[in-house]
């Protein structure tokens, strides 16, 4: 009998994870993986593949900080999360830390014990609506049914928006964005709403696209980014720092291709990012060529977006908002000295 | 004198036996029943021809892809027969299925026995199937020792999840369940209320904000840095849960022992741990089994809300399938599909309690 | 002589050992288990604060009274996205004992129908109710939810609706509209003449009983009682000149306005909850009716009275004793069950309370401990109420 529960004792021990009071730097170094809490389904940002594979761009937002810290961006461990664990997942300290669409407003910054680390990927909430109704602006959707995922920014824009303008609607709440997707094509609702980028990524995923068309409002801004608990500045440097040696790469023009070569490029500016000049990484607490990791193995910010939302992918989304400030868009990162 | 010799009896009127009679008594006995009959027979029969097609005639059953089901009105199941692997065993690689199989199989020889009245060695399979078979399957299916490569519990789903959180639930829940009794039945009053209330609470909460709880809040409630595995604090919420219930099965039987039963094993001086050991909880136990199994039952049923905290269990799995576009409309096929995996265990092992019952029921008749 | 046998000792407790003596063991046990029990609450109830105020989580129950900015598809009371959290919760809340009353209602009729087919002498309705029964119960319940939902969601849009009856009763993906009625000037009559009925009723009833302990004759209250409550009103109604109009659902703009609706949501859960549900009552009925021993109907039967009062005077009776126990466990599961209406959408406690409000505030412990008291609250006064019914029905033990 003592045995028995010395091997059970022995199993639950190997199921608990026990961490010491460390930062998460030392935490993540140590157990060597990082713990990364993302969607459970949405293509472009994060979709597993029916091998396991994940892909999309807040997976890869990942892999850029386990390629940073760990020097290999296949050190990864995905934890897929609702949109009502999430937060409570970081909080409890299960995942280092969420990328997982999540919108930076003041509330989640301010009262929920977390940090926002910087934003991936700019959006905004529009509305995608059955072509055979005929509507052509979000002022036309009057007493509508609307389709929406339950606890996010999304549902609160919604009830602002329709007050605003004068207009009633009864909102069908889902827990997941394929459940919601169903009940818009079984015509439960008119309209579904949600970010810009995911009315895309669910009418892609409809039995007939061509049926259902995204109108051009935009009604609310929803900045996406990588989420770390608060109170560990060490670890919420590194994440903000990751995404901004990837925008500064693309705007050098580093690539996941010529990376190797730039290393002995002449711009000063190009040789700090890629630990060849300064002390940047040091100044981190991780190693000298951790840009270079990044960007070797998970490209520059436009070859992350171009390969899992751009206009090539079935999303087939344009820069915009997302372009470099240099281009007209919002993607700027402070300068790496 | 002539010995009385009776005439041999006639057979019953042909209207009371075979086919006719049958059907004169159990059909059209009475006017009100032949018309019920009737029309209950003809809104049957004209449901069931529809069914029958959809799931049988205009059925296609081979195909890799929704082209396979495009020229049918029938059912898809080449869509169940493409998803098969997924469905069993959730996102487990594949090179690592025979780790499963081998568990199953384990789990069909140490269970398959019990079904059986002789058979050797029984018992010493049902110790076994209780303590060496769990931690011999954790550590097959985990790895990470004896050379096994490490698969982490994201992976694990299917019907092999759904199997796996079923068996463990009711193992664990029944020490905690027997231990929960007694203490229901405790003459301290401290132990008592705390027993009472415990399986109150549990019982008077739905199953879904105790996984809810367990899955998000736990690590809450716990010192900083420590975690446990996602699928482990399903596991506990579902053991805490199952214990009040089991504790409620097990107190029935502990009420159903005689009196003499308990005043005996005191005048024997046994103490109060070897008078339940030896005495009480081995004939309670017996009492109860049909008991249990139907506590089984209600929870293999309610492992599906697992997927509301997102495991992937079996009809998880199955939502998920349903809503590739590779296949097109296939939800009712899926649906069927898992309803007809959880309808075989559930009523195989409602038969077997059943049984059960009238067996251990008439090892009890006075 | 003397005494060759040893007096036994009169303060024996003192030979005993301490920790051998019952009452000072269990003493000490009750002792353990408060200190141990104790220090467990603290210790989570101490990680819990330290948890929450080193991450800043904030805590309390200020923010009941903070707008809550969000709609709900259905609500029995008045809401929209300017009230406050607080509200959140009563809608949800009502929503949930809605849908567990008429999931309840219709549970026990269509149990109660399907426990006595079973014992039917007709083979093919015995059968299509076991059947019915093996089949159902062995499925899950969350599963049959989804069926139901899935095949909600084959109707058609509002454009193409099933007209049920023309233009006042229709169905679509939508709902089910009715038209609802709006009571006019002098309605108020017709509702005062319900009142005096049902008042009228107690009393007859009562009458009715004691006449037939005082003089054994029978008198069919029932079916006075009910022909009252149902004549008076109506004769009042009509009387009155009808003084109620009814409002139609039309089709404006995207969706039917007007009229009342029923939420493709809620019928399914609804159905799905009853026929689950429906079939345990089914075994419990036929239990209990199997229960009471047919010694009984044909002592009934030798009295002279007949099949009608046979069984609802001496069977019923009896069986209900054995009911009663199982019937409410069953009423209890059903109202938790219905918390699975979040998987579906429909606005119940758990979905919009313990869903969307939860994650817009962050406050998951104040949260889930308010949910988890309404559902205690809920079983322990089901069970109070029908302990109460039982040990009116109970047989006096002589």
């Amino acid at each position: 009998m003592k045995k028995s529960i010395t091997v059970f004792g022995a199993m639950a021990a190997t199921m608990i994870a026990t961490s010491a009071f460390a930062g998460t730097l030392e935490d993540v170094t140590a157990r060597g993986t990082l713990s990364c809490g993302v969607n459970t389904g949405l293509p472009g940002f994060s979709l597993q593949d029916d091998k396991g594979n994940w892909t999309g761009i807040d997976v890869d937002v990942c892999r850029a900080v386990a390629a940073a810290v760990l020097g290999d961006a296949t050190k990864v461990r995905f934890v897929p999360l609702t949109a009502k664990e999430r937060f409570t997942a970081l909080q409890s300290g299960e995942i280092d830390m969420l990328s997982r669409n999540t919108t930076w407003t003041h509330t989640r910054d301010t009262s929920l014990g977390l940090n926002f680390a910087g934003v991936n990927y700019y959006d905004g909430q529009g509305f995608l609506v059955q072509k055979a109704l005929g509507v052509k602006s979000a002022k036309e959707l009057d007493g509508a049914s609307v389709c929406i995922q339950a606890g996010t920014t999304t549902e609160l824009n919604l009830a602002d928006y329709f007050r605003l303008n004068g207009m009633k609607y009864s909102a069908v709440v889902y827990d997941t964005s394929d459940q919601t997707r169903e009940g818009f094509e079984a015509a439960r609702c008119d309209i579904l709403t949600s970010d810009q980028s995911q009315l895309y990524a669910i009418r892609s995923k409809m039995a007939d696209p061509t049926s259902a068309v995204v109108l051009p409002e935009v009604i609310s801004k929803e900045p996406l980014g990588p989420v770390v608990r608060q109170g560990d500045d060490a670890w919420f440097n590194i994440v903000k720092w990751t995404l901004y040696a990837q925008v500064n790469a693309e705007e050098m023009g580093v690539t996941s291709a010529n990376a190797m070569e730039m290393k002995t490029a002449a711009d000063p500016n190009v040789k700090r990012l890629l630990g060849t000049e300064g002390d940047a990484g040091a100044k981190l607490g991780i190693s000298a060529d951790w840009a270079y990791n990044v960007v070797s193995q998970v490209g520059n910010y436009g070859e992350m977006f171009e390969r899992n939302v751009g206009l090539k992918t079935p999303l087939a989304i344009a820069r915009g908002l997302n372009a470099l400030w240099n281009n007209g868009g919002l993607q700027y990162a402070p300068p790496i000295r | 004198m002539n010995e009385f010799k009776p005439l041999p009896s006639l057979p019953p009127p042909a209207s009371l036996t075979g086919v006719v009679g049958w059907l004169h008594k159990n059909l059209f006995s009475t006017p009100l029943y032949t018309i019920l009959t009737l029309v209950v027979g003809y809104l049957v029969i004209s449901s069931l021809i529809p069914v029958l097609d959809w799931a049988i005639f205009s059925a296609n059953f081979t195909g890799n892809d929704r082209s396979a089901c495009e020229s049918g009105t029938g059912a898809c199941w080449a869509f169940i027969g493409n998803r098969i692997n997924i469905f069993a065993y959730g996102s487990y690689p594949a090179a690592e299925y025979w780790r499963l199989d081998i568990c199953f199989a384990l789990l069909v020889l140490s269970f398959g026995p019990q079904f059986f009245d002789k058979f050797p060695y029984k018992m010493w399979l049902g110790v076994f199937s209780l303590t060496g078979f769990p931690v011999i399957c954790f550590y097959l299916i985990s790895g990470g020792a004896f050379g096994l490569e490490s698969i982490e519990t994201g992976k694990w789903g299917g019907l092999a999840l759904t199997l796996m959180l079923a068996y463990v639930g009711i193992v664990a829940a029944l020490p905690f369940g027997i231990v929960l009794a007694l203490g229901r039945r405790s003459e301290m009053p401290v132990i008592r209320t705390f027993c009472i209330a415990f399986i109150e609470l549990w019982r008077g909460v739905p199953l879904i904000s105790v996984l809810f709880m367990s899955s998000v809040m736990l690590p809450l409630f716990l010192p900083e840095g420590m975690n446990f595995d996602k699928l482990l604090r399903a596991l506990i919420g579902i053991t805490m849960f199952q214990s009040a219930y089991m504790a409620e099965v097990i107190r029935g039987g502990l009420q159903a022992i005689p009196r003499g039963q308990y005043e005996a094993s005191k005048a024997l001086g046994l103490s109060y741990w070897k008078s339940m050991g030896l005495i009480i909880l081995p004939q309670a136990l017996k009492l109860v089994i049909p008991g249990i199994v139907n506590t089984f039952i209600a929870l293999f049923k309610d492992t599906t809300l697992v997927l509301i905290i997102g495991l992937l269990d079996i009809l998880a799995t199955v939502q998920a399938s349903i809503t590739d576009p590779e296949w097109g409309s296939v939800a009712t096929e899926g649906y069927v599909f898992a309803a007809l995996c959880f309808w075989v265990f559930c009523f195989g092992m409602s038969r077997y309690s059943q049984s059960l019952e009238r067996k251990l029921h008439t090892g009890h008749k006075r | 002589m003397a005494d060759p046998i040893q007096q036994p000792d009169v303060d024996s407790h003192s030979k005993t050992a301490i920790w051998n003596d019952p009452t000072f063991r269990s003493i000490t046990f009750q002792v353990l288990a408060v200190v141990v029990l104790g220090w467990f609450f603290y210790t989570i109830f101490s990680n819990t604060l330290h948890n929450m105020e080193s991450r800043g989580i904030t805590t309390g129950f200020a923010f009941l009274d903070n707008t809550s900015g969000f709609g709900i598809l259905m609500s029995l009371i008045e809401y929209d996205e300017t009230h406050t959290y607080g509200d959140t919760f009563i809608v949800g809340l009502l929503n949930t004992l809605l849908v567990s009353v008429v999931g309840i209602i219709t549970a026990t009729i269509i149990g109660f129908v399907m426990g006595v087919a079973r014992l039917s002498k007709n083979w093919l309705i015995a059968k299509i109710a076991t059947v019915y029964v093996e089949s159902l119960r062995n499925i899950p319940l969350l599963l049959q939810i989804f069926f139901w939902y899935a095949l909600m969601r084959t109707l058609p849009p509002p454009r193409g609706s099933i007209q049920l009856i023309q233009d006042a009763v229709l169905l679509n993906g939508r709902g089910l509209y009715m038209p609802a009625p709006v009571p006019a000037d002098g309605f108020g009559f017709v509702n005062i003449a319900l009142l005096v009925a049902v008042i009228a009723s107690i009393v007859l009833v009562k009458w009715t009983k004691k006449r037939q302990e005082a003089t054994g004759q029978l008198f069919p209250a029932y079916w006075t009682s009910l022909g009252m409550i149902v004549g008076l009103p109506l004769g009042v109604f009509l009387i009155a000149g009808m003084p109620m109009s009814l409002d139609y659902p039309v089709l404006k703009g995207f969706n039917f306005v007007g009229g009342m609706r029923i939420i493709p949501e809620f019928m399914a859960l609804w159905w799905a909850l009853s026929l689950y549900t429906a079939t345990f009552i089914a075994e419990i009925v036929r239990a209990g009716i199997l229960a009471v021993s047919h010694g009984q109907t044909e002592a009934a039967h030798a009295l002279g009275i007949p099949n009608g009062p046979t069984l609802r005077l001496v069977v019923i009776p009896q069986a209900m004793r054995v009911i009663i126990p199982p019937l409410t466990s069953q009423y209890l599961n059903l109202a938790k069950n219905s918390s699975l209406a979040t998987a579906i959408g429909y606005p119940d406690l758990v979905g919009v309370f313990m869903g969307t409000t939860l994650n817009q505030t962050g406050q998951a412990v104040e949260i889930v401990a308010m949910t988890m008291m309404v559902y205690l609250v809920m079983s322990l006064s089901i069970s109070a109420l029908m302990n109460w019914f039982n040990k009116r029905m109970a047989m006096v033990e002589r």
